[in-house]
């Protein structure tokens, strides 16, 4: 981590303050490309179009507490601005590096590569905070015109938020690094955020009977649970059919500190995996 | 004195050697270069010495220190354009050569000079803050070649440092890898264009398979090839004629033959090293003929080359 200075007076700085280059120059590619404000407008027309349907139709899902509300509003749209957020800023900026062959620019230089993914991974940090940040601002515009003060509780999901976005980022970056070609990296993370996770969890929830606690979604329940009261229990059964005697249905919820555990897990897992990886891959 | 070295250097992908046991030492300022048909194992080479890929076995030394266990100190006096590099498009050449000045450590009060200095050698001053994402690929060719010259580097590794660039661009080029020899720094540079090696290069290296050929000087790489017989093409300022032709195979002691090529240029055939072609060449200067260019001639390299590396992958 030491800064070495070479014969013709330039000195190399040290590994941190290169993360903090890669970092400072990645946001800037980030914020003059188009897909910073892209998702921008995709986060503020998602919040328009709740404004719109809940200013309007007024629907009592929403407005029978602020918990209701928010709960409703942040806890079911938040985890799709995250999801986004890490395919739109993570998706490619590994597998881009080799698919764009900017690695070629910028790996040739006394430069850890691991300082490169660090930089990389930070930026795309910040960048998706910004547009959680818009997302949350408009979400809490909103309550307070309906509500006159914004539960604790949320406080806590956006917390949880942006400790689920961080382990989100994780794993773009995992897969990024997994893949030379962005658009595989990108569909895949789509795929298993929007698809695969949630119908792993449904088939081993019900026919398994097992808690799904090796899925990310799943510790992502709690950004919503926290925001019902009372927290809703670790497993429910509900039975259809007549005299509830026909096919059952189980919802099993993660408890904060297994959610943070198994948010905390996949973020270190997946960050570490990605960087060996990286480490590793060639460019050939 | 920079030195580069591959000890043993081999890479495999599968059962495929790109590049098999290359031991290759060059150390000093010079120029040299890269020699072999396509699939010969030169990118490969070259990318085992900036990190690009890791050796299957054997090291990549740069000033003695490898490559792939202290990549931060083996490259910081390194500059490298490796391929066709992209730059992020939506930065300018300002910002992205800024950077690489800051990954390199580049003084601060020394960068903007630099980079101006950098994008002024490749001739991009109109467009350094203007978004890379909009340049040609000749134009992002020369900010990659400003790159690798920003930290004012002592060794330069080269892949094909003309590729994608039009004849100006390609001149230009060469003028910033000669004024690079006269500033003493070791330049290693791969090319397909035998003319250009020819032009620039002290010495050169050639690898067929991925295993070194020969590695000499220009005019013994050339010599051993045509048993001994070397050719060098002198540029006149009058146009050439047969007398003249006879006369300087007749007063100059060493020459083979002396042969008219176009309207001001002739080639010399001779026996011998670079003593020798020093000395015909004072005996030209001598003869007052109007010489305005001495050079080793690229066919001489082109048969040599074709008599070394014998068949393409």
């Amino acid at each position: 981590m030491t800064e070495t200075e070479n014969s013709y007076g330039n000195k190399v700085p040290s590994s941190l303050a290169q993360v903090g280059i890669t970092m400072k120059y990645t946001l800037l590619d980030y914020v003059r490309s188009r897909r910073f404000f892209i998702l921008l407008t995709i986060a503020v027309l998602i919040s328009a179009i709740l404004t719109v349907v809940v200013g309007y139709y007024r629907p009592a899902v929403f407005l029978t507490s602020p918990l209701s509300f928010y709960s409703g509003w942040w806890g079911n749209i938040a985890i799709y601005v995250i999801v986004l957020s890490g395919v739109f800023f993570g998706g490619d900026a590994i597998s881009g590096e080799f698919q764009n062959k900017t690695g070629y620019f910028g790996i040739p230089n006394p430069i850890r590569r691991s300082s490169i993914y660090i930089g990389k991974w930070l930026s795309a940090l910040i960048a998706s905070t910004v547009i959680l940040g818009v997302f949350a601002a408009i979400t809490v515009g909103n309550g307070l015109y309906y509500f006159p003060s914004v539960p604790s509780e949320f406080g806590l999901s956006l917390l949880f938020a942006w400790f689920y976005l961080v382990a989100v980022l994780g794993f773009t970056f995992f897969f990024s690094s997994l893949f030379k070609s962005s658009s595989m990296s990108i569909l895949v993370t789509l795929i298993l955020f929007l698809f695969a996770f949630n119908i792993i969890q449904l088939f081993v929830a019900n026919f398994a009977q097992t808690e799904p606690w090796f899925l990310l979604t799943y510790g992502a329940q709690i950004i919503g649970n926290i925001l019902t009261v009372p927290y809703p229990p670790p497993s429910s059964v509900t039975s259809f059919g007549p005299g509830g005697n026909g096919p059952t249905f189980t919802t099993f919820n993660a408890t904060v500190p297994e959610g943070l555990a198994i948010i905390g897990l996949y973020f270190i897992i997946t960050t570490f995996l990605g960087l060996v990886l990286f480490e590793r891959k060639e460019f050939t | 004195m920079p030195s580069i070295e591959a000890v043993n250097l081999s890479k495999k992908y599968g059962s495929f050697a790109a590049v098999s046991n290359l031991s290759l030492k060059i150390e000093g300022a010079k120029c040299v270069g890269f020699l072999g048909p396509n699939g010969a194992g030169k990118t490969t080479t070259l990318k085992m010495f900036t990190d690009l890929v890791r050796p299957s076995s054997g090291e990549a030394l740069i000033n003695g220190v490898n490559v792939h266990t202290q990549k931060k100190l083996a490259l910081e006096s390194v500059g490298t354009l490796i391929e066709m590099p992209e730059i992020y498009p939506a930065l300018t050449p300002r910002e992205a050569l800024m950077m690489i000045a800051e990954i390199r450590g580049v003084p601060k009060g020394a960068r903007n000079d630099r980079i101006e200095e950098a994008v002024s050698e490749v001739r991009m001053e109109e467009w350094i803050d203007k978004r890379v994402g909009k340049f040609s690929k000749g134009m992002k060719q020369r900010i990659c070649v400003a790159s690798a010259l920003l930290s004012d580097p002592c060794i330069i590794l080269f892949d094909e440092p003309t590729m994608g660039l039009d004849p100006r661009g390609m001149s230009e080029v060469r003028d910033i890898i000669k004024s690079l020899k006269n500033k003493k720094r070791l330049i290693f540079m791969s090319s397909h264009l035998l003319s250009e090696v020819s032009d620039v290069c002290d010495e050169v290296a050639m690898i067929d398979h991925g295993k070194l050929v020969i590695y000499d000087t220009l005019s013994n790489v050339t010599a051993k090839v045509s048993g001994g017989e070397n050719i060098v093409e002198v540029g006149l300022r009058n146009p050439v004629d047969a007398g003249l032709m006879n006369k300087i195979a007749a007063k100059i002691p060493g020459i083979d033959k002396a042969e008219k090529s176009d309207g001001t240029t002739f080639r010399i055939r001779f026996t011998g090293g670079v003593d020798v072609q020093e000395r015909i060449l004072a005996d030209l200067v001598r003869m007052n003929i109007g010489i305005v260019s001495y050079r080793q001639a690229s066919s001489a390299l082109e048969e040599a080359y074709l008599s070394l590396i014998t068949s393409t992958l």
